[in-house]
């Protein structure tokens, strides 16, 4: 009987240390924070000692032009940067899709741009796009062509920041594509060789289809990461000029420690987090219909196979 | 499959590796050539290719690490190497707890059914996508009035654990479903207890994972900027904080910033070829399976 009670209680002992730093230290910060969002509160004083306002910060950030316009950026950046690395990265994928050696040194290679710190990302990009020290208008004065303002004029800010993104990004749908693009049947592939298929015409009817599932989670799980960068472009260009490169959590971040106003903040960062909970949900959601299908798919082939 | 024999490529295609070798690879060689100049060759217009390779940098920014007073260094600026302590001991506690917690609560998750199973594993699954950003205010605030765990190497190693949890947690998962579940009955049947099939016989399959999951834990803990920022004082800075706030300087030292950046970048840099592998496996593990 007691046997029976600790093997009841084993899988909550092996759970329980991690599910209270869990609830202390991420579900009660968010808690705290849906609450704060409520609060008139400035970083001087204790929570209970700000006034609640209701949805009043909600209002304010509906009005506000400047919250607009870096919600507006965040959805451009991400929508670009995730469309130019999936076609870059898939693109590569399928064109390196060969038996070549040393293929995993190249992985490695392409691998280094997401493992060093996006501190360093983004003073790397900001040296290299120096006005004067910098290697691109270095290299431009030398062909001889006018230097561009990259981070300095706000028509070329947004463009510099997503060429920095997708420098650092492209290499990790390129690395799912190809793990996708190695993992394909290869009895079908075989079969449309046979009946004389072009490479084009394996890319599109064969290859890019039957990917379909991992390219759709993979350009999920980039989306919301591209909602998600920050330190790169704050040290690239500290959402400047003006408010050219100022994404949601660069916004937030500035609203708590320069205009400290952590109740906004706190409104921002719902809504911040409603929108990556939507995504990570169509995510979920895609996956565990995939999986129904594709356990459809499988015994409707067992059975046609008992026929 | 003639796997082992390598297909005969067009040399166009090779044109094409040495492309992206070289736009992948130059960036970070930038900056490591940066940190080995003097000033006078960065700021020079001719030649960026030929220089004399110098520490002086390096020995500016670990000028209180060093065994000898560097000659040249005037001032011994000694927040970078404070920092760099800072940084070793939050990212290495840090990664340890996550692992230890992470193992017990995804072999549970794997192994055990019980009530609320299901909503545990959909809760880590949607705690992942929490960005730094959204904590920031609540963190800094409870930290602070509530825990009094501002400034101190604590209250930045308990955010960082419960950042990386539900990722770790869920990593492991997958690798500990691999485990047959006959060895583990095995040794249930001659008599060892739940923690000691766990400790002897499940850990010791799952170290690729294991691996994985103590690299991405790291990293994260190494780069992160923006909560370390809100929540270290000048004793208890890491060293991504000190990058920016000597990139927020009027007058920027390149070669000294670069030195400090190739510094920050060398140990995640050396995973990478250590283990590159591994990490492969912990990124597709997310798509390919699902």
């Amino acid at each position: 009987m007691s046997a029976a009670r600790t093997d009841r209680l084993t899988p909550y002992l092996f759970l329980a240390p991690a599910g209270i730093v869990l609830a202390v230290a991420l579900l009660y910060p968010i808690g705290y924070m849906i609450y704060a969002s409520f609060l008139d509160w400035n970083p001087s004083q204790r929570i209970g000692e700000a006034d609640w306002i209701g949805l009043r910060n909600y209002v304010n950030l509906l009005g506000d032009a400047a919250f607009h316009e870096s919600f507006v950026v965040t959805l451009k950046f991400a929508v670009i940067v995730v469309g130019l690395e999936m076609l870059l990265g898939v693109g590569l994928a399928l064109l390196l899709d060969r038996n070549i050696r040393g293929m995993s040194a190249l992985r490695t290679i392409f691998i280094l741009p997401m493992m060093i710190a996006p501190i360093v990302v983004g003073m790397m990009w900001r040296y290299m796009y120096h006005p004067t020290v910098g290697i691109f208008n270095r290299t431009l004065k030398d062909w001889g062509f006018d230097p561009i303002p990259w981070l300095s004029s706000s028509d070329w800010a947004l463009t510099s920041v997503i060429i920095a993104d997708v420098w650092q990004w492209t290499p990790f749908i390129f690395i799912l594509s190809l793990a996708a693009l190695q993992s394909l049947p290869q009895s079908a592939l075989e079969a449309s060789r046979i009946d004389g298929a072009s490479g084009w015409q394996q890319v599109w009817h064969i290859k890019l289809p039957l990917m379909m599932p991992v390219l759709i989670v993979t350009g999920l799980l980039r989306l919301i990461d591209a909602f998600k960068v920050l330190e790169v472009i704050l040290v690239m260009t500290n959402g400047g000029p003006g408010l050219s490169t100022e994404i949601l959590a660069l916004r937030i971040s500035r609203t708590a420690s320069e205009f400290r106003e952590l109740g906004e903040a706190a409104a921002m960062s719902n809504v911040l987090l409603m929108l990556l909970m939507v995504l990570t949900l169509a995510m979920f959601v895609y996956t565990k219909a995939a999986e129904a299908r594709a356990a459809r798919l499988a015994a409707a082939s067992a059975r046609e196979a008992e026929a | 499959m003639s796997a082992t024999t390598s297909q005969k490529q067009n040399p166009a295609f090779y044109a094409l590796l040495v492309a992206l070798v070289i736009m992948s690879a130059g960036p970070i060689l930038l900056m490591i050539a940066t940190s080995l100049k003097l000033n006078v060759d960065i700021m020079d217009d001719a030649g960026s290719l030929l220089f004399t390779p110098t520490l002086r940098n390096y020995e500016t920014v670990l000028c209180n690490v060093l065994w000898y007073a560097p000659e040249h260094v005037g001032y011994c600026d000694k927040t970078f190497g404070r920092a760099l302590g800072n940084s070793l001991v939050i990212s290495l506690t840090s990664t340890a707890i996550t692992l230890v917690l992470g193992c017990m609560a995804a072999y549970a998750l794997v192994r055990f059914r019980f009530r609320g199973r299901g909503a545990i594993s959909l809760t880590t699954l949607m705690m992942r996508m929490v960005p730094p950003a959204v904590l920031l205010v609540p963190v800094f605030g409870i930290w602070t009035f509530q825990f009094g765990l501002d400034a101190t190497y604590s209250g930045i190693v308990l955010v960082y654990v419960a950042m990386n949890l539900p990722f770790v947690i869920w990593i492991l998962q997958s690798f500990i479903v691999q485990v047959p579940i006959q060895l583990e009955e095995s040794a249930r049947i001659d008599g060892a207890g739940p923690m000691q099939v766990f400790f002897l016989i499940v850990l010791p399959i799952i170290k690729p994972g294991l691996a994985a999951a103590s690299i991405f834990t790291f990293r994260i803990a190494w780069n992160e900027f923006l909560l370390a920022n809100a929540l270290s004082n000048r004793d208890t800075r890491t060293v991504p904080v000190t990058i920016v706030n000597s990139l927020t300087e009027y007058d920027i030292d390149w070669g000294v910033i670069m030195a400090t950046g190739t510094l920050l970048a060398i140990p995640p840099i050396i995973f990478t070829f250590v283990a590159s592998r591994q990490i492969i496996t912990g990124m597709t593990a997310g798509a390919v399976k699902g």
